[in-house]
């Protein structure tokens, strides 16, 4: 078996004395795609961003449990955020590249880091973006403005965006239900293409796009883990009546 | 009366009040340009005033209005950007910001005279720098701060809260996403609205009259060397700027050509502020456009 990244006990969140995610319990190997789902409010986004502590940011939220990456308590009072978000790395549902040049969303991590050597920031450049499946279309105007992209585009090259700066685990947030089927299924390809090199933990409304894609799926429910596993056991053989009702669309 | 009708006299209504003040306004700076282009010549724009001759120029109150205006901002903008980065960027809403929003709110309320009145007491007479550019500088810096701040903080405002996220979800911390992602992406519309202020600043009479002084004294203009009393740079000389020079000859005026000169002033005035509103439009259309497109 593969090894524990990331681990979650008992993960309370509230957002004031709302009780949003009511102790989750549950982890993730090394590589691979573990989709989330659930009906909507129950908690998916919630839980994926106490994953790289962009909950921090939103005033009265109280965080109680554990998440460990590699064994680190990522909510020590010492910990480092900053150094978190980039070995956590994260994708919105709205594609939100920054309004410079492909080229300069894509090394703004590292370029900020301080990485000034332009024959590696063009290897890395080219490298990102050929992993995010959108080279062979930004190539020729790399050094325009990525707004121009379309939404696809767009949301590739945020991909690449977190690529760059070499994460270790991929946050996504229903990265494709902005987007057109054809963009979708690109996206998909992309993240088979990466499921092998990182830890990838994306939320989706679309259960057949789990099931195409995912490993591992994660069913929420009211703030509640209620099953995970094989996504094809998920699919088919649920252990959870709850699991069977959603799954075969009876709510959500 | 059905709602149709009522639709049709509201937007008529409406209509007619926009046309209105696009006329008063048309006539208006027709009226100055009219009365006062004929007098603008070369002559006029670089020759120095006459006091009690004919034929005075402003050439000597231009420099002092745009060197004015340089020194103002860059006194306010550095004060104005940190502060409404401060307050839109970091701040919690509590009551000290609050506090200090409503102090910039009444600042920005305060009428020019007044400010023109608090510099007088405060710089040119307690800090005793005299009516001199430097006094003028300050009190304009006093007119300028609560607007220019606004004026940031909105811009900041229109930058999309992802954007925020995406780079702090990157790994960037919260300064470098400031500086290094939302700021860039304001610049055109932060431009924009320094190039308005200046407008405003540049056609700003009363807060200058006790600040910057009413008097003109000759300039040389070989001499750069800010510390010699007749040179142009000098912060500490007292700086007629072409605002107060309306002004001035309006009430007091003696010369014979007195008129003509008010309405060319007035007339070279007002294209400087067009021209500055014009700048800030195109600029910022400009920068937005270079930032959004190839
Ligand atoms: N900033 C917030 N302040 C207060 N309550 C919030 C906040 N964000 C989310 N919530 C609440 O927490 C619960 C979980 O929200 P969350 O966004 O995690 O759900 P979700 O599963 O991602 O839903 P969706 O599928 O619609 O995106 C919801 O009841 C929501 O109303
Ligand atoms: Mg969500």
């Amino acid at each position: 078996m593969s090894k524990e990244i990331l681990t979650t006990q008992d993960l309370h969140l509230y957002y004031g004395s709302k009780e949003a995610l009511k102790g989750i319990n549950l982890n993730f190997d090394e590589k691979g795609i573990t989709a989330l789902i659930g009906p909507s409010g129950c908690g998916k986004s919630t839980y994926l961003r106490t994953l790289n502590r962009m909950n921090d940011l939103i005033p009265g939220v109280t965080i109680t449990g554990t998440v460990q990456f590699k064994g680190e308590d990522l909510y020590a009072p010492n910990a480092d955020t900053v150094q978190i978000r980039k070995e956590i790395g994260m994708v919105f549902q709205q594609p939100n590249p920054f309004p410079f040049s492909i080229y300069d969303n894509v090394i703004y991590g590292l370029r900020i880091a301080g990485e000034r050597d332009k024959e590696k920031l063009d290897a890395v450049v080219e490298k990102s973006l050929r992993q995010a499946a959108v080279w062979d279309e930004v190539k020729d105007h790399l050094h325009e403005s990525a707004l121009a992209l379309s939404g696809g585009q767009q949301q590739r090259v945020c991909i690449a965006r977190v690529l760059a700066v070499s994460p270790e685990i991929i946050l996504l947030d229903e990265p494709t239900s902005a987007l057109d089927p054809v963009s979708s299924s690109q996206i998909e390809a992309t993240l088979l293409n990466l499921r092998h090199d990182y830890t990838i933990i994306t939320v989706t409304h679309n259960l057949q796009q789990a099931s195409r894609i995912a490993d591992r799926t994660a069913f929420f429910m009211n703030g509640e883990l209620v099953e995970v596993d094989q996504t094809k056991n998920i699919f088919m053989n649920p252990a959870k009546k709850q699991t069977e009702d959603y799954i075969s669309g009876r709510f959500g | 009366m059905n709602s149709k009708v009522q639709n049709k006299i509201a937007i008529g209504v409406l209509y007619g009040i926009a046309g209105l003040v696009v006329l008063i306004l048309l006539a208006l700076v027709g009226y100055i340009l009219v009365s006062g282009l004929p007098k603008v010549s070369w002559h006029f724009l670089t020759t120095p005033a006459k006091a009690f001759l004919k034929g005075g120029g402003i050439g000597i109150q231009l420099f002092n209005s745009f060197y004015l205006l340089i020194l103002a901002m860059l006194i306010s903008f550095p004060i104005a950007l940190g502060a409404a980065i401060y307050l839109y960027e970091y701040a919690k809403d509590n009551w000290v910001t609050n506090l200090v929003r409503t102090a910039i709110e009444i600042l920005s309320s305060l009428p020019s005279v007044v400010v023109g009145l608090f510099g007088f007491l405060f710089f040119v007479v307690k800090l005793r720098l005299g009516f001199s550019i430097l006094s003028g500088a300050f009190a304009l810096t006093f007119f300028n701060l609560p607007l220019l701040t606004r004026s940031i903080e909105d811009s900041l405002h229109t930058i999309d809260d992802k954007q925020r996220e995406g780079g702090l979800a990157l790994g960037l911390s919260r300064w470098e996403t400031v500086t290094r992602v939302i700021l860039p992406a304001a610049v055109p519309s932060i431009l924009t609205g320094v190039i308005l202020s200046a407008g405003r600043v540049f056609g700003e009479a009363a807060a200058l009259i006790y600040t910057a002084g009413q008097s003109a004294p000759a300039l040389n203009f070989m001499d750069w060397n800010p510390f010699n009393i007749s040179s142009p740079l000098n912060p500490m000389r007292p700086a007629e700027t072409l605002a107060v020079h309306i002004w001035k000859i309006n009430s007091e005026g003696i010369m014979p050509d007195a008129k003509a000169i008010s309405s060319g002033s007035s007339a070279v005035l007002v294209i400087a502020i067009l021209l500055f509103n014009l700048a800030a439009r195109y600029l910022g259309k400009r920068l937005y456009k270079r930032l959004t497109s190839a």
